[in-house]
């Protein structure tokens, strides 16, 4: 597939800020692509970029392989869903959704066959004579989405578009959002601080930190195997295990309190061997807790700390014999599963083949 | 707490009727039928009203305060605009410096204000008409002017202008279809505002005024005919409803200008 956005390093400073560091991306065509980052990583600027509301001090932007240099954002194939809405409080929602056909030559037939169409698209048909002020926020975004839409843009750019609303609407609106872009094959650049929200939603996320990208991966592999510490816990939750290099080889023999000596391919480590110390990252997914009836050799021995239920799952901490150091398990709560009580005695074990590891 | 309220009610009360009581006696006397601006009152009339109609030269002064309050109100209003869109969009050195002399006229007192442009008019060798009026007016109202537009562009999200240049709107028609219609209360606030304070106007239009006289020049003049005191207090009135009526009209703009923010932000 195509590229159709280009992000050649590019770098934009706000005085002494370095908002935009350094980054390169490419986009394909019609791929759901999220930015995701903390607040102040840079992330809005980056989308900003794109949309043309700021100029680059160094580098360059292209989509569909020209360069956006020098073009105003009126005249940018793009189309933004800002993070307020920006919804024109002086204009209906017919009026707000037609806003950019006026420069194109359409019959007013044409112009509300269009109108009518996109408010359908995003589930406001009939609303065309509300008054902007008595929409609710969802009522808003769609709107706004609507507005951006009509207008065929190569790209879709949404700034946080979610945060506003509550959880229950954002979840649906998180599904809709996915089905909208499939729909209508339109490339989405998605800026968020929820990491969930881009998982979710997106083929592809980038995840910023400080003005930099640190990894550009598929919602998977960012999750099972995030490229350095930040990434692993910015995205989920991780335990993180200090060890020692014992053998670096073929394949990467290290040492923890913990679990004693263990094994990973070279495939499972991010980063390079600096001064011998590698740090052990498992998600809580990975460790399994089993009663004290259980044999099996891989199984060690801990006692449960602290017990917190989330409904389909809980969460245990479980403190390990050989160490004092504290695990984070997640078991998924089915039929027939036995419960642990705080204190009791338990074995447990991870699944070695999928945790990672980094040097630092 | 409740003592110090009661002692504020009190003062409160007595400021508002210091500061409005002498203005009631002007309908009151202009409705009496004495010529002698004195209690007891005689009887009711309305003489003096219909007085006003057939005295040419108040008609004469009236026009010339119309068109002195409509253009320089209008002027200050075009100038404000644009001062506060510049000044609360952009940054540029001086922009502090030069905002300061706009709004000094506010605080320097009339007369040297109306002393200095006298001189630098006639050191110009112009001559003194309705026009310089007009320019003095413009001067006195801009600081008003720039203040009410500064609110109303404050009021204004960015991101509904990027939103416009966003769907292919380019620099001007967003100020026509977007920045225009959100800060309208607004400049209708600074019209009627500019319009009533350049109205009531009488030290400047006194010194920059040539043979037309404006309409508190005018009633400035009438002073010297004591028989005609009855006749201007119910020019007074007139004047005195107008302008209540134009500065709550002012006033409504106003507050549905700083109102129209809150109604983005739902």
């Amino acid at each position: 597939m195509v590229n159709q956005v280009q992000v050649k390093n590019v770098y934009r400073n706000f005085g002494a800020v370095k908002a935009v560091d350094g980054v390169s991306i490419e986009i394909k065509k019609g791929e759901f692509f999220s930015l995701l980052g903390p607040s102040g990583c840079g992330k809005t600027t980056l989308l900003r970029l794109i949309a043309g509301f700021e100029t680059p001090n160094f580098g360059e932007i292209l989509i569909d392989s020209k360069s956006m240099k020098d073009v105003e954002p009126n005249l940018r194939p793009t189309n933004m869903v800002f993070q307020n809405y920006a919804i024109f409080p002086h204009l209906n929602v017919e009026e707000n959704v037609a806003y950019g056909l006026r420069k194109k030559k359409l019959s007013k037939d044409e112009k509300l066959e269009m109108i009518n169409k996109s408010l359908n698209l995003v589930g406001l048909s009939g609303l065309n004579n509300r008054s902007s002020n008595a929409l609710s926020g969802g009522q808003k975004q769609r709107v706004a989405l609507a507005r951006a839409l009509i207008l065929k843009p190569k790209v879709l750019l949404l700034d946080e578009p979610l945060s506003a609303l509550d959880k229950k609407l954002r979840e649906q609106m998180q599904s809709e959002l996915r089905h909208l872009q499939r729909a209508v094959g339109i490339t989405f650049i998605l800026v968020t601080h929820d990491q969930e929200e881009a998982l979710t939603m997106s083929d592809k996320v980038a995840v910023m930190f400080d003005g930099k990208v640190e990894q550009i991966a598929s919602p998977r592999e960012l999750y099972e195997k995030p490229i350095s510490q930040r990434v692993a816990s910015f995205i989920g939750a991780m335990n993180f295990i200090n060890g020692k290099v014992i053998k670096d080889d073929k394949k990467i023999i290290f040492e923890t309190k913990i679990f004693g000596k263990l094994s990973l391919s070279k495939k499972q480590i991010s980063g390079k061997n600096q001064n011998g110390k590698l740090t052990l990252g498992i998600r809580p997914e990975l460790v399994s807790i089993r009663s004290l009836k259980a044999t099996s050799k891989e199984l060690m021995m801990g006692t449960i700390k602290d017990i917190s239920y989330f409904g389909e799952t809980t969460y245990y901490k479980i403190s390990c014999d050989k160490s004092n150091e504290l695990l984070t398990v997640s078991s998924q709560n089915s039929f027939g599963q036995i419960s642990f009580k705080v204190g009791e005695q338990v074995k447990f074990k991870i699944d070695i083949e999928s945790v990672v590891g980094f040097f630092d | 707490m409740s003592r110090a309220s009661k002692y504020l009610k009190i003062f409160a009360y007595t400021y508002l009727i210091f500061l409005y009581a002498p203005a009631l006696l002007l309908p009151i006397f202009s409705f009496n039928s004495s010529q002698i601006i004195s209690f007891p009152l005689t009887g009711f009339t309305t003489y003096w009203f219909e007085r006003l109609l057939y005295q040419e030269t108040l008609h004469e002064a009236f026009k010339n305060s119309m068109i002195v309050a409509i253009s320089s109100s209008i002027l200050a209003t075009t100038l404000g605009v644009l001062a506060s869109r510049s000044s609360t969009r952009y940054n540029f050195t001086g922009k502090q410096i030069s905002l300061t002399f706009i709004l000094a006229p506010l605080v320097l007192p009339e007369i040297i204000v109306g002393v200095s442009l006298l001189t630098v008019l006639i050191q110009l060798g112009l001559s003194l008409n309705l026009w310089s009026v007009v320019l003095g007016h413009t001067l006195l109202i801009m600081p008003f002017s720039i203040l009410i537009m500064n609110s109303a562009f404050n009021n204004l999200d960015i991101s509904l202008e990027e939103a416009s240049m966003d769907l292919g709107e380019n620099q001007i028609g967003t100020f026509f279809r977007i920045i225009l219609p959100l800060v309208f209360p607004g400049i209708m606030a600074s019209l009627l505002i500019g319009f009533t304070l350049s109205l009531d106007e009488f030290i400047i239009a006194f010194f920059l005024t040539g043979t037309e006289t404006t309409l508190p020049v005018y009633i400035w003049s009438l002073f010297r005919f004591p028989k005609e005191l009855p006749t201007t207090m119910a020019l007074g009135t007139l004047l005195l409803i107008v302008s209540l009526i134009l500065l709550s009209l002012s006033e409504y703009f106003r507050r549905r200008s700083a109102l129209s923010k809150d109604s983005i932000l739902n």
